[in-house]
């Protein structure tokens, strides 16, 4: 399968979610692959409110059957969440119970006034009533759930899609 | 041999003692518990992970600094808590240490954090447990006897690795009462598995256990000595409890050429952290002036250990 130019896909996504930006509009990017696209989306809108970064390792719904996550990494949301229109920054979006993580997560810190979700790519599969308000490509056929999709982000910093068959 | 803590996969199943824990698991602890110091700053300071566990704090031995900790952190993970000071109640009437587990595992217990004066009390618990086909019960020893006190061994590390960020050019000093000490076991076991370089003990011949060369240890009896360029100080708590006979002269006279001071502390590095598991003995292991000093950091290793303790339950709990 051809898969889509990460890159191009950004650009997409900064188009679409330029019109609904405001001035406390803040982003939350996912371990891993949803930081960095976080970072990029952050530095090209040109948003002002520092950006969050959540890891949903205490969050996950698979803890009881396959244990903590290895190396859950630190996050860290340094804006008031209270009342702040955030937006959920993710690189692929498959079950939803990611996100559904990250939303029980970030009420953890507060009361946003909305919660809206930008991925690069939807892969199909849902599990959850969960659909993302900026989305740059969606596959026209779900990938099987041997098949791994993920951001890499290379030495120069440019941002790729991997597909891993298992 | 089989190792009780692990399971066939080389996972954490219950903490006994840092002895014979292979280093990727202790790195793997102070990893996981590295965000777990980010929720105390939250609003909501509570994660799910244990939600609908239950976890019997089973203390055959007061504490309180331990057992709080293990408290919050559990409570921090959502776990049911729920304290037993075995002390003052059944263990008084008569009943043996397993038939008390048995009535609590009756009661849907999940994990038990033990503490015993007797050496090896959690490892006949674990024992136990896996002889009776209960092998989804967790234990985590909170300290036995002379023998171990892992999670404060942990956070000991965890404590060492923030101000020191890296173990293999560090030289550590152990002082005091090493003889009675368990923290002081878990210390070295955790040290020399991590790579420090270095580790001392500084203490009275009578205060050291006769084999403690074995430990991959060096033996200092002068503290001027013992604590030349050292980058991080490890005090011990003078255990009057635990000593039976006259090891030492009195309380002042240790203080005189053992309690740590301003004056004895200029021989360290002087960037070196001073450390202490807590309770304190002002005047007699440590002075005042020091306990309360710019290079102490004996109130961050209480709050480190709620994260270190939360990462432990939480690894232990989904394996």
């Amino acid at each position: 399968m051809q898969l889509p130019d990460a890159e191009s896909m950004l650009h997409a996504l900064v188009e679409q979610m330029r019109p609904n930006m405001t001035a406390d509009t803040a982003l939350v990017g996912i371990h891993t692959g949803g930081v960095w696209l976080a970072e990029r989306l952050h530095k090209a809108l040109g948003l002002t409110q520092p950006l969050g970064c959540i890891d949903v390792s205490f969050y996950r719904d698979d803890y009881g059957s396959k244990g903590l996550h290895p190396q859950p990494q630190r996050s860290g949301i340094p804006f008031d969440v209270d009342g702040t229109p955030i937006v959920i920054v993710d690189d692929v979006l498959y079950t939803g119970r990611t996100t559904r993580a990250a939303l029980n997560e970030l009420f953890d810190y507060g009361r946003p006034s909305r919660v809206d979700l930008a991925v690069l790519v939807d892969r199909g599969g849902r599990e959850l009533p969960i659909a993302a308000r900026y989305c740059a490509h969606t596959l026209a056929e779900p990938l099987a759930a041997d098949q791994s999709l993920q951001l890499e982000r290379n030495p120069s910093g440019k941002l790729e899609l991997g597909l891993i068959n298992a | 041999m089989r190792n009780p803590q692990l399971n066939e996969h080389g996972e954490l199943q219950h903490l006994l003692s840092l002895d014979g824990l292979p280093k990727s698991v202790l790195t793997a602890i102070l990893d996981t518990a590295e965000p777990f110091t980010e929720v105390a700053e939250r609003e909501v300071k509570k994660l799910p992970l244990l939600r609908g566990k239950s976890v019997f704090n089973v203390f055959f031995e007061n504490s309180t600094r331990t057992r709080t900790t293990f408290e919050i952190a559990a409570k921090r993970l959502s776990a049911d808590v729920i304290n037993l000071n075995v002390a003052t109640s059944s263990t008084k009437k008569g009943e043996t240490l397993l038939d008390t587990v048995d009535n609590l595992c009756a009661m849907q217990a999940d994990m038990f954090v033990v503490r015993h004066e007797s050496s090896g009390a959690p490892y006949l618990i674990a024992e136990h447990l896996h002889n009776t086909g209960r092998h989804h019960i967790r234990v985590v020893n909170a300290g036995d006897g002379r023998h171990a006190h892992p999670t404060q061994g942990l956070l000991d590390m965890f404590t060492i690795r923030h101000y020191k960020k890296d173990f293999h050019n560090l030289t550590v000093a152990i002082v005091g009462d090493v003889l009675h000490s368990r923290v002081a076991r878990s210390q070295i076991a955790a040290l020399t598995t991590l790579g420090v370089p270095e580790v001392r003990v500084i203490a009275p011949r009578t205060l050291l256990p006769t084999d403690v060369e074995r430990m991959g240890v060096r033996v200092f009896n002068d503290m001027h000595e013992g604590l030349k360029d050292v980058d991080v100080v490890m005090m011990l708590r003078l255990q009057n409890e635990r000593m039976n006979g006259a090891l030492l002269p009195s309380p002042q006279e240790f203080f005189k050429v053992w309690g740590l001071t301003m004056e004895k502390l200029a021989r360290a590095r002087p960037d070196a952290i001073v450390m202490h598991p807590g309770p304190m003995n002002r005047g007699v292991e440590i002075d005042s002036a020091v306990a309360d000093g710019g290079q102490a950091v004996i109130l961050p290793q209480v709050t480190f250990g709620i994260a270190v303790r939360m990462a432990v339950m939480s690894m232990l709990a989904g394996s």
